[in-house]
């Protein structure tokens, strides 16, 4: 059966890249049970699966991954989401290329601080994303983009939001595993491109 | 005191949630099968991280068949190079520190891990660990630039389908890995 990352990938059965994740069942099971964990848990949580897909629109939007993010846009559409306009807005002013940051609390590593976009969600959009998504956005590029400049302020922006402890458990699991996944599938294309 | 370490470095650091851990006391059958060894049950991390279950059950088992599974592909020490190259590019120092202490234990390469450590993947390495170090750093960019010119360079040495997909996997589990320590607490110099 095909997962996620062979519909992302395009991955036809029997092809070299097909064979070649099948060498590995259990990294494959694994990958997309991550996937299920996240995106269609057996225990929900109290972060709903509205808030995940437009979390995972998000990430793949900014991330310059077209197919992910077509693929993430029409889940977000059957759940019932009417967030998905906002959530473009939001992509075109985030997309950018990474990974930056200033290295503030490692002393050697300063003079390697490179400076770039600190985004967030415009004040315009918030009410029509709601404060809650709004906050896991901003939350998102900064995990994306420049993780070095994480910081116990930026939880605390999370929490005051709103998300529990728990959910920031769950809303870091879930951009941290998207940027796992996309780079797969990312690898896995040009993989298509030269395997035998 | 602890405090932060400076830099990278292949010495042990050790790590303090941002965020209170799940007590053990409310530790699950669930929480246990996630956390797939039990005693990291006591390490802050993992006892942060089951808080989601399903999802750590899942990461964890995911990281082990990325590292760990020996049936061929890329040796274990590359599988390490390249985790140490993304946690080096991400600025995750925790994570540099326990997989280049993996990457020298089984290559036998500590001066060459330490230079890693010290220039970045732009510094002098032998022409292999360049093709390696090369295409991780390219697909731990985002966007992800690694191209066929990468993967072709790296057959030059011999790695075949399944070694480039080792690679791949192991750069891109780092991804994962390197974002969750950076964004849930903070590496500390331990203390003596």
């Amino acid at each position: 059966m095909s997962d996620v990352i062979d519909r992302l990938v395009g991955v036809t059965q029997g092809s070299p890249v097909d064979q070649v994740r099948r060498r590995r069942p259990v990294t494959r099971d694994h990958a997309q049970g991550s996937w299920n964990a996240l995106f269609e848990p057996q225990v929900l949580g109290t972060v709903p699966l509205k808030e995940r897909y437009a979390v995972a629109l998000f990430v793949t939007g900014v991330s310059g991954d077209e197919v992910a993010g077509f693929y993430w846009a029409g889940l977000l559409r059957e759940g019932g989401g009417d967030w998905a306009p906002g959530i473009d807005q939001a992509v075109q002013a985030g997309t950018t290329h990474g990974p930056y940051g200033r290295y503030d609390t490692h002393g050697n590593l300063a003079h390697e601080s490179v400076e770039g976009l600190r985004f967030r969600v415009a004040d315009a959009l918030r009410p029509q994303l709601g404060e809650k998504l709004a906050a896991a956005l901003d939350h998102a590029h900064l995990l994306v983009f420049r993780p070095r400049e994480s910081s116990q302020a930026a939880l605390k922006l999370l929490t005051d939001a709103g998300w529990s402890v728990t959910d920031v458990v769950t809303l870091s699991q879930l951009v941290a595993f998207l940027t796992f996944q996309l780079r797969v599938v990312a690898g896995l294309r040009v993989l298509g491109e030269v395997a035998r | 005191m602890s405090r932060t370490p400076q830099g990278f470095t292949q010495s042990q650091v050790s790590w303090s949630p941002w965020l209170p851990p799940l007590p053990e006391a409310e530790f699950t059958d669930l929480h246990r099968e996630a956390l797939v060894d039990p005693a990291r049950a006591k390490n802050p991390y993992f006892a942060l991280l089951a808080r989601d279950p399903e999802t750590l059950r899942e990461r964890t088992k995911t990281d082990n068949d990325i590292f760990y599974n020996a049936d061929g592909g890329l040796p274990r020490a590359e599988r390490e190079l390249a985790a140490t190259a993304a946690s080096r590019i991400n600025g995750c120092v925790l994570c540099a520190s326990v997989h280049s202490r993996f990457a020298s234990q089984h290559s036998g390469r500590s001066g060459d891990v330490q230079k890693l450590l010290d220039q970045g993947v732009k510094g002098d390495q032998d022409p292999r660990w360049r093709a390696l170090l090369d295409a991780a750093e390219a697909l731990t960019q985002t966007p992800p630039r690694l191209e066929a010119s990468h993967l072709e360079r790296l057959r030059e040495f011999g790695l075949d389908d399944l070694a480039l997909a080792d690679l791949i996997h192991s750069t891109a589990f780092f991804q994962w890995a390197n974002r969750l320590m950076l964004s849930l607490g903070e590496p500390l110099e331990p203390s003596s």
